[in-house]
C-alpha cells in the first residue's frame, strides 16, 4: 500500500504541473514512464520486460484520452494496472486432466523454491475437489526429502511412495506411476529435487524422469522472491524440460513477485497456481488482477482505482448501500468507506451520496480525524481475507495486524467491536428498509 | 584447492548478461560517453544490484571519468570494479573467538540454505579442529531435523533436538547446556525459515536470543543470515529487518553455482551495511568458502 501511494502520488505530483496545459508534453511522459520503469524495476521484475512494457505502456498513453482527464497520474496507474493483468493471464489456473484417466504431474525447480510443500499442498487441493492423488519423492539428492513429503502427505492424508535408498530417480519414477495405477489413483504428484539450469547432470536426470512418466502437466515452482534471473531460470527449464504453468510460492512474504510478469512474459506459460503459506492448505488459484496490484505495491486496488475514474463515485456508494440490504457489510466495506472519509476531509458528503439517507440526522455526525486514520491503518494491516471474513480474526491474527498498524491489540479489538455494532445496525436498518425504503435514518454511524 | 581458488571457480560456469552488455558497449565504439552509461546502469539493475546502488555507482563513475577524461573500456572497466567493491564496504571474516563457547545462529527466510549451510560450517569447524555441537532449532519444518541428524552424521557432530512441534527455545536452552557441559567451543542453532514480515515468528527468534543471552552469557553470539542469491531486492527488506530483529552480525550469500550471480549482495551491504562473510558454491558439505569481494565483482563484470 505504501509503495503504490509513493508511485501514484509521484505520478499525481507530475501530473499536477500539467494543470491549465492544453497539451501534455513528452517530458511529462517521459517522466511518469520513469516512475513506472522505477517501480517495476524495485518489483524486480526484468529489466527487458521492463522495457518492453513501459514503451507499450507509453503508447497507450498517448494514443487515450488520459492527459485530458482531471486526474492524469492515477489514469496512468489504471491503465497500467490494466495491462499488467492482462499480460499475467486472464483467467485463473487450471490443471489438466489426462484423458486416460490418469494424470501425472510433475514439479521441478530451483532448491528450495518450496516444490516438496507444493506437491502436498497441490494433492491437498486436488483430494478437496474429489480426486485419489498420490504423492512420491523422486528427491535422491536433498537429505531427508522423502521424508518431508511422506511427513507432508501424513498430514494432507494422502498416500505417499518413497524409495528413501534408490539412488536414481529415473526408477522411483517408474514405481511410482506402478504404484498409484495399482492403488487405482486417478493423480500421480511427483516431487523432484531442486537443481540449477547450468548443472547440466541435474538436468538430464530430470529430461530422463519426464521421458519416463510423460506428465500431464509439468509445473515450474518459482518463488515470489526471485531476482532478475527468473527469466533465464524459466526460459531454461521450459527449453530443456518442457513448462506446462508455474506455481508462484511464498507470497505470504512482502516481495513484490516480479518474477510472475517476467516468467509469463517471456515464455507465454500460465501461472497456475499462489501458495501462501507453509501450511499445506495454504494455496490458492491464481488471479492476474491480484497479481498486478502486488507488483504495483498497493493491497486493494479497485478503491483506488475507482476514485480515479470519478473523485466520489455514485455507484460505489450504491454497492455499499446494497452489500447492506444484502446484509453482507464487511470490514472490506467498513474500510473503503472510511477511505472515502478520510479523502474528502468530511463524511457527511459522503453519506449524501448513499440514496435513502437522512441527511438531517446526519448533521450532528462528528469525525474525529485522527481516530479515522488509526482505524484506516488498521483496517489496511488486515488480509483481504480476513476483511472479507471477519471470522478468521483470532488472537494471533488480531496481534500481528496490531504490530503491522503500529497499534495496541485493544485497538483492533475496538475496531472490529464497531464493525459488529455497524453489521448489527444494518441488520436492523435492513429489516426497516424492507418495504419502507428510504425511511430509515443510520444513527451514529459509528466513525 | 585454495578457497580463493574454489571461489572463482565456482562462480565462472556462466557469463552474466551484464559482461555480455559491457562488451558489447564497449564494441560499438571503444570508449563511453554519458549515454552508455545509461545503458551500463541498466546492466548493473539486471544482475540485481537495485536501483539505489546502481545510481551510486553510476554518479561516481560519471564524476570519475569527467575528473580523469578516461574513457577507455579498460579504464571505465576498472573505475567500475572499483565502485563495486567500494559498495560491499571492507572485506569481513566470520571471526570466531578462540576460546570459550562460540554460538552460530542462522536465519533467514525459507527454503535459503540454512540447514546445508549450518552442515557445512559443521566440517569447517571441524577442520579448525574446533569441538563443535548442532541445536535442531527447526521444530516446525517437517523432517528438518532428520535433514540436519544427516549433516551431524556426516560431519561426526552432536545434535541435540527435541521433536518435531516443540518449543524452539527450549531446544535452544538444552543445546546452551550440552555444550557447556562438553566444553564446546561452537554451538551451530539451525533455525526455521521465517519470513521477515510475520510478527510471531520473529518474535519467536527473539525469544531464542535471550536465552541465548541470558544462559551463555559469556559467549561470543554471531548472528548469520542467509541469502538465496537468486533474490531480488526483497533481500534487501530481509537484511533489513533481521538486523533489527536479529543483529545480524553478517550475510551468508548461497546458491552462487547457479545462474544467478548474487548482484543483490551489492544491494544488501550497500543500503543496510551488513557485510557478506561467507558463499555457498553447492549442495556438498565442502561448498561453502569465505566470500572474496574482488572475485565476486570479477565474475559480474567482464574479464579486462
Ligand atoms: N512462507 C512460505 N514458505 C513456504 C511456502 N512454500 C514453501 N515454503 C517453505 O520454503 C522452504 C522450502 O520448501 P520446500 O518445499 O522444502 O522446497 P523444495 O526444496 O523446493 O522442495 C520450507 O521451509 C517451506 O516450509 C510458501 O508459500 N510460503
Ligand atoms: N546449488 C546449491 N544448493 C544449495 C546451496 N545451499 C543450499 N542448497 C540447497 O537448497 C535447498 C534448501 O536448503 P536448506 O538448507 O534446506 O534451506 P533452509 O530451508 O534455509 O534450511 C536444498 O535443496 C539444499 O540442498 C548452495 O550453495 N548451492
Ligand atoms: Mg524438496
Ligand atoms: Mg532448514
Amino acid at each position: 500500500m505504501a509503495f503504490f501511494a509513493s508511485l501514484s502520488d509521484k505520478l499525481q505530483a507530475i501530473s499536477a504541473r500539467m494543470k491549465g496545459k492544453a497539451r501534455v508534453s513528452e517530458v511529462d511522459i517521459r517522466d511518469m514512464m520513469r516512475e513506472i520503469r522505477l517501480a517495476l524495476l524495485e518489483a524486480d521484475v526484468n529489466f527487458q520486460v521492463v522495457k518492453q512494457f513501459v514503451d507499450e505502456v507509453a503508447l497507450k498513453c498517448r494514443g487515450s484520452d488520459v492527459l485530458e482527464c482531471l486526474t492524469p497520474g492515477q489514469q496512468v496507474v489504471k491503465i497500467v494496472h490494466e495491462e499488467l493483468a492482462a499480460m499475467l493471464g486472464t483467467t485463473p489456473g487450471r490443471l489438466a486432466v489426462s484423458p486416460s484417466g490418469f494424470t501425472v504431474i510433475l514439479l521441478c525447480g530451483l532448491n528450495g523454491a518450496g516444490k516438496t510443500t507444493t506437491a502436498a499442498k497441490l494433492g491437498l487441493y486436488l483430494k478437496k475437489k474429489g480426486k485419489k492423488p498420490m504423492l512420491a519423492s523422486c528427491d535422491v539428492h536433498r537429505p531427508a526429502a522423502a521424508k518431508q513429503l511422506e511427513v507432508l502427505a501424513g498430514q494432507a492424508g494422502l498416500t505417499s511412495f518413497l524409495m528413501p535408498d534408490e539412488k536414481d530417480a529415473v526408477v522411483v519414477a517408474r514405481k511410482a506411476v506402478d504404484r498409484a495405477k495399482y492403488l487405482f489413483q486417478d493423480t500421480l504428484i511427483l516431487d523432484t529435487a531442486g537443481r540449477m539450469t547450468i548443472d547440466a547432470e541435474l538436468m538430464e536426470e530430470l529430461r530422463q524422469v519426464r521421458k519416463a512418466v510423460s506428465p500431464t502437466e509439468t509445473l515450474l515452482v518459482v518463488d515470489a522472491m526471485t531476482g532478475q534471473e527468473a527469466v533465464t531460470i524459466a526460459s531454461a527449464f521450459d527449453k530443456e524440460i518442457g513448462v506446462d504453468g508455474f506455481v508462484m510460492t511464498k507470497l505470504d512474504g512482502d516481495a513484490r513477485g516480479g518474477a510472475a510478469l517476467s516468467i509469463r512474459r517471456m515464455t507465454g506459460r500460465p501461472i497456475k497456481f499462489a501458495c501462501v503459506g507453509e501450511k499445506i492448505a495454504d494455496i490458492e488459484e491464481f488471479y492476474p488482477d491480484r497479481m498486478a496490484s502486488r507488483i504495483l505495491g498497493m493491497g486493494d486496488v479497485l478503491g483506488l482505482i475507482e476514485r480515479a475514474t470519478v473523485a466520489v463515485d455514485e455507484k460505489k456508494a450504491r454497492d455499499t448501500l446494497e452489500n447492506i440490504r444484502k446484509n453482507r457489510f464487511t470490514l472490506q466495506d467498513m474500510l473503503s468507506q472510511m477511505e472515502e472519509v478520510v479523502k474528502m476531509g468530511d463524511m457527511n458528503s459522503m453519506l449524501e451520496m448513499i440514496p435513502g439517507m437522512d441527511k438531517k440526522k446526519m448533521a450532528g455526525a462528528q469525525v474525529d480525524e485522527k481516530q479515522v486514520a488509526r482505524t484506516v491503518a488498521i483496517l489496511r494491516g488486515m488480509t483481504v481475507r480476513e476483511r472479507m471474513n471477519p471470522d478468521l480474526l483470532n488472537a494471533s491474527r488480531r496481534k500481528r495486524i496490531a504490530a503491522g498498524s503500529g497499534v495496541q491489540v485493544q485497538d483492533v479489538n475496538r475496531v472490529v467491536r464497531q464493525f459488529e455494532e455497524t453489521e448489527k445496525m444494518m441488520k436492523q436498518f435492513q429489516s426497516m428498509s424492507r418495504g419502507r425504503r428510504g425511511r430509515a435514518g443510520m444513527p451514529g454511524f459509528p466513525f | 584447492m585454495a578457497l580463493f581458488d574454489r571461489f572463482r571457480k565456482g562462480l565462472e560456469k556462466t557469463r552474466t548478461s551484464f559482461s555480455e552488455g559491457f562488451n558489447r558497449l564497449a564494441t560499438s565504439l571503444g570508449i563511453y560517453d554519458a549515454s552508455m552509461l545509461d545503458e551500463l546502469e541498466m546492466l548493473l539493475v539486471s544482475a540485481d544490484t537495485g536501483v539505489p546502488a546502481a545510481t551510486a555507482a553510476m554518479e561516481s563513475l560519471r564524476r570519475r571519468m569527467k575528473e580523469s577524461g578516461q574513457v577507455s573500456r579498460a579504464q571505465v572497466l576498472q573505475m567500475l570494479r572499483d565502485e563495486l567493491l567500494n559498495l560491499l564496504g571492507p572485506t569481513s571474516r566470520l571471526e570466531l573467538a578462540p576460546s570459550g563457547l562460540n554460538i552460530v545462529l542462522m536465519v533467514g527466510v525459507n527454503g535459503t540454505g540454512k540447514t546445508t549451510t549450518a552442515g557445512k560450517l559443521c566440517a569447517r569447524f571441524a577442520a579448525e579442529g574446533r569441538r563443535t555441537v548442532l541445536a535442531a532449532a527447526d521444530t516446525f519444518r517437517a523432517a528438518a531435523i532428520e535433514q540436519l541428524e544427516h549433516w551431524a552424521k556426516a560431519t561426526g557432530t552432536p545434535l541435540i533436538h527435541h521433536s518435531e512441534g516443540s518449543d524452539p527455545a527450549a531446544v535452544v536452552f538444552d543445546a546452551v547446556q550440552s555444550a557447556k557441559a562438553r566444553g564446546a567451543g561452537v554451538l551451530i542453532v539451525d533455525t526455521a525459515g521465517r519470513l521477515h514480515n510475520k510478527q510471531n515468528l520473529m518474535d519467536e527468534l527473539n525469544k531464542i536470543r535471550r536465552v541465548i543471552a541470558r544462559e551463555a552469557p559469556d559467549a561470543r553470539c554471531t548472528t548469520l543470515l542467509v541469502i538465496d542469491a537468486t533474490t531480488g531486492q526483497n533481500a534487501v527488506v530481509q537484511a533489513r529487518l533481521f538486523k533489527e530483529a536479529a543483529s545480524v552480525d553478517g550475510v551468508v550469500l548461497t546458491k552462487l553455482d547457479g545462474n544467478a550471480k548474487g548482484g543483490v549482495a551489492i544491494a544488501v551491504a550497500y543500503e543496510t551495511r551488513v557485510p557478506i562473510l561467507l558463499a555457498g558454491l553447492g549442495e556438498q558439505v565442502d561448498d561453502l568458502v569465505d566470500f572474496d569481494a574482488a572475485s565476486f565483482v570479477d565474475s559480474l563484470l567482464p574479464t579486462p
